[in-house]
């Protein structure tokens, strides 16, 4: 019997058989996936604290490959600890399974909810206090590590990514050029207080707390600006109470 | 989208028959996606400010377009006509997250660079395009030829202008620092000289500048090319 392919219940036959197929399919592929998907996820967090800590030379060496390796050999997740908006140290947290980016997505959380999760590493007999930002590109998420030395105030590394920013302008955040003008700025005052970054045009000539933008990714810039300086707050109110206890 | 799908009735010809060559050669020149049908130029706008971006970006085209060609070929005598475009629709996108889906999972690195892209690929209408024009009517070989003359007309245009893009915008090539260092207080090279980058070429308007370079260059050589008015 010859089908008439252009009847109503052909094409609506072939549309939902279509739409079984695909769906049974993109599933499959998507759990099988998982697993494989979770540990990357897993890796290049460690790879991204490690990158951060380190010096630019040695932070290029890092890849996947050897990101667990270096991540033990610096961070004692036990020292890790999660605090919260107001700088108090919350209990009964596991600093690394604390999702960041997904609670900066989740609109019912509420700012008082979230945790900021503080990771301390160890390098070379000196502390250093790893601390994890995300915030909104031009496109999408961008995120990153701030990592601050042993006065927990000069900024000692860094490492910024994003989900979709254009390539050659705001995707530039990654390169180690941006990343330069954040090392050694302060993030505090002599009190402890936070002080504002501003991401600028121009920096030459200015004073600190400037950091030069990148030309044609201006949005994607002031993401940054607005990601470091909301995200380190919490940390400045941590960082002060931590020094006046002591 | 609406033109009439080209028939190639060929009952037992060679794999590699005049015809089917000049399905993958046509598209490199004459009839290029980009140059001549102006079809894809959104991602050549998009992506050329660097090559690696411009290869990952081809590459992943020829994937999506070489399997699609193949899946819709396949399945043309059963496509309802009604809903032709939908279906060649849900085969791109299916494909596309399914790449995303396994580069994720096995090649993470080469993830991160393409995620960008994914959004792309799927509203390139050199895709699309080839799926009505071509697939539709045509046979699965012819098709996959089809698809293959196709990417590579696309992979050449958009490296070249990522090229010139890359080297005048950027100073490099492939991230590799052609004339030096720009980098305050670590400059060496040309710009030691007062050489500085052209910041125009970073931004999308010049890719269509070059684009049209190269389709000035084609069409004097190529007479036939200049339409009539």
């Amino acid at each position: 019997m010859a089908i008439n392919k252009e009847s109503n219940g052909y094409t609506f036959g072939f549309a939902i058989a279509m739409v079984v197929v695909v769906g049974a399919v993109l599933a499959l592929i998507a759990m099988a996936t998982k697993p494989f998907k979770d540990t990357n996820d897993e890796v290049k967090k460690k790879m991204d604290i490690v990158k951060a800590l380190l010096p630019k030379d040695e932070s290029e060496k890092i890849n996947r490959k050897n990101a667990e390796e270096e991540f033990a050999k610096y961070v004692n997740l036990e020292n890790a600890l999660v605090i919260d908006l107001n700088g108090k140290k919350k209990e009964g947290k596991e600093a690394f399974d604390i999702d960041i980016r997904k609670e900066n997505r989740d609109k019912t959380l509420s700012e008082e909810d979230k945790n900021y999760p503080l990771f301390i590493a160890e390098i070379e007999g000196k502390k250093a206090y790893i601390i994890p930002v995300v915030g909104k590109g031009l496109w999408g998420p961008i995120w990153g590590n701030v990592c601050l030395d042993e006065d927990m105030r000069t900024i000692k590394g860094a490492t910024f990514d994003h989900k979709g920013e254009t390539p050659g302008l705001g995707a530039e955040i990654k390169q180690a050029f941006f990343i330069k003008g954040w090392l050694g700025e302060k993030v505090s005052n002599e009190d402890g207080e936070f002080e504002k970054f501003e991401v600028v045009k121009d920096k030459s000539g200015t004073k600190d707390k400037k950091i030069d933008g990148i030309t044609g990714g201006t949005i994607t810039s002031k993401g940054v600006e607005e990601m470091v300086n909301r995200c380190l707050q919490p940390y400045t109110k941590y960082f002060q109470n931590l020094n006046n206890k002591i | 989208m609406s033109e009439v799908a080209e028939k190639t009735k060929a009952p037992s010809e060679p794999l590699f028959s005049k015809k089917n060559k000049k399905l993958v050669t046509d598209p490199l020149t004459d009839n290029n996606p980009i140059t001549i049908q102006v079809l894809g130029i959104c991602s050549a706008l998009a992506i050329t400010v660097q090559v690696e971006q411009a290869v990952v970006m081809s590459a992943s085209v020829l994937f999506v377009l070489l399997f699609g060609n193949i899946t819709i070929s396949l399945l043309r005598n059963l496509i309802p006509s009604r809903i032709r475009i939908i279906v060649q629709l849900v085969v791109v996108a299916s494909l596309v997250i399914i790449v995303n889906e396994l580069l994720a999972a096995f090649l993470p690195d080469v993830s991160e660079k393409l995620s960008v892209f994914v959004g792309l690929i799927i509203t390139n209408c050199i895709i699309m395009g080839r799926f009505e024009a071509f697939a539709m009517g045509n046979k699965v070989w012819p098709s996959a030829m089809d698809a293959l003359g196709n990417s590579f007309g696309y992979a050449w245009i958009l490296i070249v202008v990522a090229f010139f893009r890359e080297l005048l915008g950027s100073g490099t090539i492939w991230g590799v620092q052609i004339f030096g260092s720009a980098l305050p207080g670590e400059e060496w090279g040309l710009y030691t000289m007062g050489y500085v980058n052209n910041n125009m070429m970073i931004l999308p308007p010049m890719a269509l500048i070059i684009v049209g370079v190269i389709i000035w260059i084609q069409r004097s050589r190529n007479k036939a090319l200049i339409e009539e008015h």
